[in-house]
């Protein structure tokens, strides 16, 4: 366990280069409890230490059976009949020797009756192959406490997960897409003295060539202005006409033939997007508008201090805008010009985090805390990414099962398409109460699989009356689930294993964005989809 | 309720004696009582979604156990999972080949192999843990580079699935696998298909897809898919810089072959000591041009062209093509038709669709090329052509052609005795090289293992 830094910054170097170096902090002083040493569960925790989380606890009362050594690589056939948590924590743990590995030889069910806090101390709790039952019991306790629970459960060909969070801000949620932050719609006064130093009808080809597009677009739109009654270029009439000015402002040779400049030819292309009203994005308008944001209290999450002060900052110094970005994207220019103008955006970036940083202090002072207890550096941080904030708010289970609260419009809307997989999630739930009754699976064993079909079906529409859904489920899947006899072939938990995974690190690092809340994967056609439960 | 249970218990009874028979010839190779139940389930049982193919019976597990041979195509990120994968699907005749050797920076994902195993050979190693932990399992491994094999031996697999970085490595298989088919009469030979699965992974993204040589879509009727890498222009990298990466490549490309710093050695993005030369240059390089941002992160990913990768993502699709090769050696289920995308960047995003063949496809429409150049174009015309046409992307392709009879080298690059002297070649033009109109000239790349026929027509 002994690792250097050094040796770890190698074996991690390309995840770090995805979260960064304090996202993987986050990791590593993460402690992952797994209940239920499946293949499912296994191939989650493999997904998890091998980056390096700090500890992990397998909670499972089960032995280890014949079939579990079969479609386990952590289990192997001399781990038969022993407690299935030590078994696969010795294996997993030899994945990693950063990670540290404990077991406890307990059902969850057990700990519940005796010691609910016992999972207080997670900061994730993963339920793997849990029975509905144990799933809602769980899903409270954890609720209660804040902790993170992410249910997960491959039955056959089908994959499930369901996110359980009440709120989860991210406030590095690294956009694949995003609009650059410009404001060439309204230019804050650095940037209109900087262009004022450009004088593109004087400039020397050398320099006319190696003006950032940025500039150009600006200094054409201010002319652009004065001719049209403050009045920016609105429809495409008006756009092409733009282009056109900008076009006409390439410097043309002796014989009145326009030379090549490549950078006039970048700001024609880009001036649609450099159009764009700057604008705040929805998203952030309903967190300013959300009661955490409005109420702040001593109880407070830094998360919303800081979105407070930004709002704060928005209605004053912002004049209506959010904290400028402070980044350009390359493009084409010497690199004097273009330095010189992203540091005008940076500076820019600066002096607004710097106002933002001023609301923080006051926020907290407001509730009796020291104003150093948020960071310059997060307050940088956190305006960098103002337009790109998110925060992700799960439905309790209970919520979720309540015959009131249930989300019928989502569900039969989706059963409109009688394929949806929406089907598998109806099917899931059936089954569960199969289980409840029968206390055994469907078509488990060969002999039995005709023979429940009836009885599966008596669960799908006992299902369907209590919640009063209208909706129809062909017989074809409900033969297809007593087919599977609860079977959990490998192929079907590892792709679980990768994406359930991957979902708790988000919850770990707060970087890219969760789920939410339930997620099917059907591997006969390598379809998935996302539902709001 | 004593009478009740009797029969349930007498049907178990029967039932695992069944089962037990039918494992008889699995516990002779390491099995045991159950081990494959939640595969059998999917062999034996019939179903409603099942392949119009296919008959349940217990013969199928015996056919993946004893007979079905898979080669897997890689022995990292991808490879690893995948022979995980199938083997705990019931394959054993399992072939691994990798080129490479195991580095630090793998142990994040590539779980076969711990820190121990730095410098040896990826497929080696991986074979011998898959061989421990599976009991049974024969995964044969093979330390080399796949053009090191000829179609005698990719002829021998059932299904290839492949794990590969590179798309010149994709293209070579893909291209050889479209060689063995056999056509009678113009009509495919069902039986010389080999299907292909391929998969790829890049940070949060991945792709799974099912390639039926011959029938459906190949790599090279989607090369779009894969756009060209793209590279700095020189005149940035050399007065112009403005980002961090511009002055790495300046010191990568300019100072290095300059200062042959470490005597005449090409630059390693593996020795640390060439890295934090090339940081140190860059970050003076910056310095000059007030450019923030040079770390030696940053400077080992750009010399090593570094793709961010994790555990996760590589576990997602080699989990989905591990169940297409299932589904495609049992006929279980349809197979993927055939390309599925993968992203858990926001949330969990997947698309399937189905990849379109390209009617004039160079790798698989057997369509002769048609090109079309004036007798006054210069072979480097045709040169830039193949290397920059989106859909042919070659790499260094060679040009010969049939002269007066005689089998000429019009250009060729990789042999340096055979370039200089076919050099002045490239500044001649189609006509003064003895071309005429419809002149067919063959094309050899790396991108394909067979060559590739090209017709020149002459434009006015």
């Amino acid at each position: 366990m002994a690792a250097t830094k050094d040796s770890k910054e190698q074996k991690y170097d390309r995840q770090l280069r995805l979260w960064g170096d304090h996202g993987q902090e986050a990791l590593e002083n993460a402690h992952v409890c797994l209940i239920n040493a499946t293949a499912t569960g296994t191939e989650i925790l493999k997904n998890l230490v091998l980056p390096g989380i700090g500890a992990f606890t397998i909670v499972d009362g089960h032995s280890v059976s014949g079939e579990d050594a079969g479609n386990n690589f952590f289990l192997s056939v001399d781990s038969i009949g022993k407690n299935r948590a030590q078994a696969a924590t010795e294996l997993l743990q030899e994945l990693n020797s950063d990670v540290s590995g404990n077991f406890v030889e307990e059902s969850p069910d057990k700990l519940l009756d005796n010691d609910p806090e016992f999972f207080h101390r997670f900061t994730i709790v993963i339920g793997v192959q849990l029975p509905e039952s144990t799933c809602l019991r769980l899903g409270s306790v954890l609720w209660s406490a804040s902790v993170p629970f992410l249910i997960c459960k491959t039955y056959g060909l089908i994959g499930y997960m369901r996110l359980v969070v009440q709120e989860h801000s991210v406030i590095e949620s690294h956009p694949d897409n995003a609009l650059e932050d410009l404001r060439l719609d309204q230019p804050f006064d650095d940037f209109k003295n900087h262009i004022k130093s450009y004088d593109l009808a004087s400039m020397e080809k050398k320099d006319h060539s190696h003006t950032p597009w940025v500039i150009i677009v600006a200094k054409f739109l201010e002319r652009w202005l004065s001719e049209h009654n403050n009045q920016p270029p609105k429809n495409y009439k008006e756009k092409e006409a733009f282009r056109q000015m900008i076009r006409e402002g390439i410097i043309k040779n002796e014989n009145g033939v326009p030379e090549d400049e490549e950078n006039f030819d970048e700001a024609i292309k880009n001036v649609n997007t450099a159009l764009n009203p700057t604008k705040i994005p929805s998203t952030v308008e309903d967190l300013f508008n959300s009661e955490q944001c409005n109420n702040i209290t001593a109880q407070s999450s830094v998360f919303w201090v800081m979105l407070r002060a930004v709002k704060e900052f928005v209605h004053n110094e912002g004049n209506g805008s959010l904290p400028v970005r402070g980044t350009i994207p390359d493009m084409i220019a010497d690199s004097q010009k273009f330095i010189n103008l992203q540091n005008v955006y940076r500076e820019k970036a600066m002096q607004d985090s710097a106002a933002v940083s001023k609301h923080v202090e006051c926020l907290l002072q407001s509730v009796g805390k020291p104003p150093e207890s948020i960071s310059e550096k997060d307050i940088k941080l956190f305006c960098k990414n103002a337009s790109f904030l998110r925060v992700v708010r799960c439905r309790s289970l209970a919520e979720e099962y309540n015959v009131d609260s249930i989300n019928k419009d989502e569900i039969t809307s989706c059963m409109d398409s009688p394929d949806s997989e929406m089907v598998f999630y109806l099917m899931l739930r059936a089954v569960d109460r199969f289980y409840q009754q029968h206390s055994r699976y469907p078509g488990v064993y060969n002999y039995q699989v005709e023979e429940d079909i009836s009885k599966l079906k008596l669960c799908v529409n006992s299902l369907l009356q209590e919640y009063s859904f209208n909706v129809n489920i062909k017989d074809d899947y409900i033969h297809e689930f007593c087919r599977y006899g609860a079977a959990e072939p490998h192929t079907v938990s590892a792709f679980l294993g990768g994406s359930a995974a991957q979902e708790a690190i988000k919850i770990i690092s707060h970087q890219f964005v969760p789920f939410n809340n339930t997620f099917i994967y059907n591997a006969m056609s390598q379809t998935s989809a996302t539902f709001q439960l | 309720m004593a009478d009740a249970e009797e029969p349930e218990k007498k049907r178990r009874r029967i039932e695992d004696l069944t089962e037990k028979m039918a494992v008889e010839s699995g516990h002779r190779d390491g099995g045991w009582d159950g081990r494959w139940n939640h595969v059998r389930k999917f062999l034996e049982r019939p179903g409603p979604f099942t392949h119009p193919d296919f008959e349940p019976s217990t013969e199928s597990l015996q056919f993946l156990l004893e007979t079905c041979k898979i080669l897997v195509i890689g022995a990292g990120g991808l490879g690893c999972e995948l022979l995980k994968n199938l083997a705990l699907s019931g394959f054993r005749l399992i072939h691994v080949v990798d080129m490479d050797t195991i580095d630090v920076s793998n142990l994040n994902r590539q779980f076969l192999f711990r820190p121990k195993d730095v410098g040896r050979p990826k497929a080696e190693v991986a074979a011998d843990f898959i061989n421990n932990r599976i009991p049974g399992c024969k995964v044969v491994p093979h330390f080399k580079k796949i053009q090191d094999f000829d179609e005698s031996f990719y002829r021998q697999f059932h299904i290839i699935v492949c794990g590969l970085d590179s798309i010149i490595a994709r293209r070579w298989i893909n291209g050889m696998l479209i060689s063995v088919l056999s056509y009678e009469d113009g009509v495919l030979d069902p039986s010389s298909i080999i299907p292909l699965i391929d998969g790829g992974t890049e940070g949060f993204k991945g792709n799974a897809r099912v390639i039926l040589p011959g029938m459906t879509a190949c790599i090279d009727c989607t090369l779009e898919l894969y756009p060209p890498q793209i590279n700095f222009p020189m005149c940035t990298i050399a007065s112009m810089p403005r980002l961090p990466e511009h002055c790495i490549e300046y010191a990568r490309i300019l100072q290095w072959p300059k200062e042959q710093p470490f005597g005449e050695t090409s630059l390693d993005g593996d020795n640390p000591e060439h890295i934090q030369w090339v940081f140190e240059r860059s970050k003076d390089r910056a310095s000059q041009f007030n450019i923030p941002g040079v770390t030696y992160r940053l400077t080992q990913g750009v010399v090593k062209r570094i793709i961010p990768a994790v555990a996760s993502t590589n576990a997602v699709i080699a989990a989905a093509c591990a169940t297409e090769v299932f589904k495609i050696a049992t006929s279980a289920y349809i197979p993927l038709n055939n390309y599925l995308v993968f992203n858990d960047v926001d949330g969990l995003y997947t698309y399937t669709f189905e990849a379109e063949r390209k009617e004039n496809c160079t790798a698989c429409s057997q369509v002769p090329q048609d090109l079309q150049f004036p007798p006054s174009a210069k072979l480097q015309e045709v040169l830039e052509y193949l290397t920059e046409n989106a859909s042919l992307q070659m790499k260094s392709p060679a040009i010969t052609t049939t002269l007066e009879g005689k089998n000429k080298t019009l250009y060729l690059q990789s042999v340096k005795s055979i370039e200089e002297r076919t050099r002045p070649n490239l500044c001649k033009t189609l006509k003064e090289l003895g071309l005429s109109d419809g002149q067919e000239i063959a094309v050899a790349d790396v991108t394909t293992p067979q060559t590739v026929l090209f017709k020149i027509n002459f434009t006015a």
